[in-house]
């Protein structure tokens, strides 16, 4: 990348570079979304398709433009979805670790911070973490479960637009854009 | 191999995390156990969030739906206490309308009852003047109101007509200070000058030292002013007190006692006598014999009572019941037995002798244990019930009927006491005391 792109296209100077957050954001944020996912559809039903987990990994996946950090995200975010469900440890684990692990290597290659290509992100990420939760239930659970297409990419579809805000916000919590400041 | 791991050191961690947790996976489900540990850390992570969210959702929750509960109740209230204010309304309106109904009720009867000519008024307004007691009613002269009438309820005197216009009259109340009348006391017959005094009270003036009165006594209108017909309820005497002059006697006027909204007129007074007792509104009534028979019909003395006393036959049915009895008799013949019917164009043999003057009848309608004297003259005078002239004396051996204050109870139904009759009175005048019709309007 020349000096002239970096010039005229902002932030790409910072794209690889990995934001920094406080470690309390890296244990809050997770956990408020883990809340959400477990607390709102009580009262909310549809809020049940929203996978605010799968979303704060995906963005710390990005932000962190490290593999092996979107990695351990995503299993420990898996692995405490998985210990609030009725189902083994492991299944939300995996694929969440697989999730994190994808996510922070294409953070290497696209600028993260361009909403489009959150917006894509957001969307093809929660395909496959849907489709890999699903060929998991089935090849490791044996369940015999259904999955449906269309819903899944309507779905899709409304997570990567609740995404886009949520990024946004959880923006406001890397500490470099503090230190700038 | 070390630079390996190093070169895909992302790589490995990816595949070390995956397989730790496929075989964390595998354990679960082989042996059917569970990672206790790592869900009581989650949920001890969670849970206190999830209470402490819950706390403020349900805190949130009941405070709006608590204030939404309490709008709703401050609506209701505030429709409520509208819908309160409005039925109070409606009840006080209806009071009236009752109490109006019932004033009227007892004028109509007082009306009705009083020798003297009325015309009911009501009053519909008052005077400007700070201390004048005057009011105006709507009769004027156009009703046959003039000046100079008296004014009272049923309860009494409330004043006189001092102006007469076509279709409204002014009237002076007796607690005008300048309205003065003529008053006797019931028992002492102590007469003196009624005076307003601008209060409440009357004073009785004129009246001599040496005369005393009790307290509560009646005072009655005299007729002597030629303002108000004699024996009309004043009032009841509050104060006596020796003074310098005279005594000085106070009333409270009873012609007020419910009011002043509806008043009668009297366009054509007549005396009436004062009342010996005010209590006695029970006094007995004398009633008349029945009339005589006409002529040619069988004495109605044959006809006796299922004690065996005569029994008058009231009816022309019982008088040809009789007959036809008698002719039966005479002709020994029975009713109800054999197939021939008595001649009934022969006249009676014997006559049934007449029954006795003065024979004691028991009166229907008396009270328990009381007769009434019946005289049955040969030719009974056409008594009178009611007014009679004023200042007619009646006669010796017949009963007076007091008549009772306005306060007491109507004595249509007095009882019947016994009274004795001369039995060789041939004939017997009523001589019913023109009273003060004893109406009292209920009190709502």
């Amino acid at each position: 990348m020349s000096e002239y792109t970096e010039s005229i296209i902002p932030g790409v100077g910072r794209r690889k570079a990995a934001s920094r957050y406080r470690p309390a954001a890296f244990l809050l944020v997770p956990l408020l979304a883990i809340l959400f996912q477990v607390y709102v559809p009580r009262f909310i039903e549809s809020a049940a398709n929203l996978e605010l987990p799968l979303l704060v990994t995906v963005y710390f996946s990005l932000m962190r433009r490290q593999p092996i950090a979107g990695t351990l995200i995503g299993a420990v975010i898996g692995l405490a979805q998985d210990s609030l469900s009725h189902l083994p440890l492991g299944m939300f684990g995996i694929v969440k670790t697989l999730v994190g692990y994808f996510a922070a290597s294409v953070s290497q290659r696209f600028d993260v911070e361009n909403p489009a290509i959150r917006l894509i992100l957001g969307f093809f990420f929660f395909f496959f973490h849907q489709f890999f939760y699903w060929v998991l239930s089935r090849a490791l659970l044996s369940q015999q479960v259904g999955f449906d297409l269309v819903q899944t990419l309507i779905v899709g579809v409304l997570n990567a637009a609740v995404g886009l805000p949520l990024f946004v916000l959880l923006d406001k919590l890397r500490q470099d854009d503090v230190a700038l400041a | 191999m070390d630079f390996l791991l190093h070169r895909y050191r992302s790589l490995t961690v990816l595949v070390v995390t995956i397989l730790a947790q496929l075989v964390l996976l595998a354990y679960q489900v082989k042996t059917g156990g569970d990672v206790r540990l790592i869900r009581v850390w989650s949920v001890e992570a969670v849970t206190p969030l999830a209470r402490v969210l819950e706390g403020i959702r349900s805190s949130t929750s009941d405070f709006f739906s608590n204030y939404v509960v309490l709008s709703g109740v401050q609506a209701e209230n505030r429709r409520m206490r509208e819908e309160l204010g409005r039925l109070k309304m409606d009840n006080q309106y209806l009071r009236s309308e009752l109490s109006t109904a019932q004033r009227a009720e007892a004028l109509a009867v007082f009306q009705k009852r009083s020798p003297s000519k009325t015309v009911a008024a009501r009053v519909i307004g008052s005077s400007t003047g700070a201390n004048a007691k005057v009011v105006f009613v709507d009769r004027g002269f156009t009703s046959g109101v003039l000046k100079g009438m008296a004014v009272l309820t049923p309860d009494g005197i409330v004043g006189k007509v001092i102006a007469s216009y076509p279709t409204a009259a002014q009237v002076q109340l007796i607690t005008d200070p300048s309205f003065a009348a003529g008053v006797i006391s019931q028992s002492s017959r102590v007469q003196g000058t009624l005076k307003g005094q601008g209060r409440g009270d009357l004073l009785v003036d004129y009246v001599q030292l040496e005369q005393k009165v009790e307290k509560g006594e009646w005072f009655f209108t005299s007729g002597d002013d030629r303002v108000f017909p004699k024996g009309l309820p004043v009032g009841q005497v509050s104060v006596d007190k020796q003074g310098t002059t005279f005594r000085e006697i106070y009333l409270l006027p009873s012609g007020f006692q419910h009011g002043l909204e509806e008043v009668l007129i009297v366009v054509e007074g007549v005396h009436q006598q004062i009342p010996d007792d005010v209590s006695a509104f029970n006094q007995p009534i004398k009633l008349l014999p029945p009339p005589p028979p006409p002529e040619g019909s069988t004495d109605p003395s044959s006809l006796a009572t299922p004690d065996g006393g005569p029994q008058p036959l009231t009816t022309d049915a019982d008088r040809l019941r009789q007959k036809y009895r008698s002719i039966g008799e005479a002709q020994s013949h029975k009713y109800g037995e054999g197939m021939t019917a008595p001649n009934y164009n022969q006249a009676p043999a014997a006559a049934v002798p007449g029954t006795p003057a003065g024979a004691t009848a028991v009166v229907p309608g008396a009270a328990p244990g009381t007769t009434a004297t019946r005289a049955v003259p040969p030719a009974a005078g056409v008594a009178t019930k009611g007014p009679t002239t004023p200042g007619a004396t009646p006669p010796a051996g017949t009963v007076a009927n007091p008549a009772p204050p306005a306060t007491k109870a109507p004595a249509t139904k007095a009882p019947v006491t016994p009274t004795t009759a001369p039995a060789t009175t041939p004939a017997v005048k009523s001589t019913t005391t023109p009273t003060v019709p004893p109406v009292k309007p209920p009190v709502p």
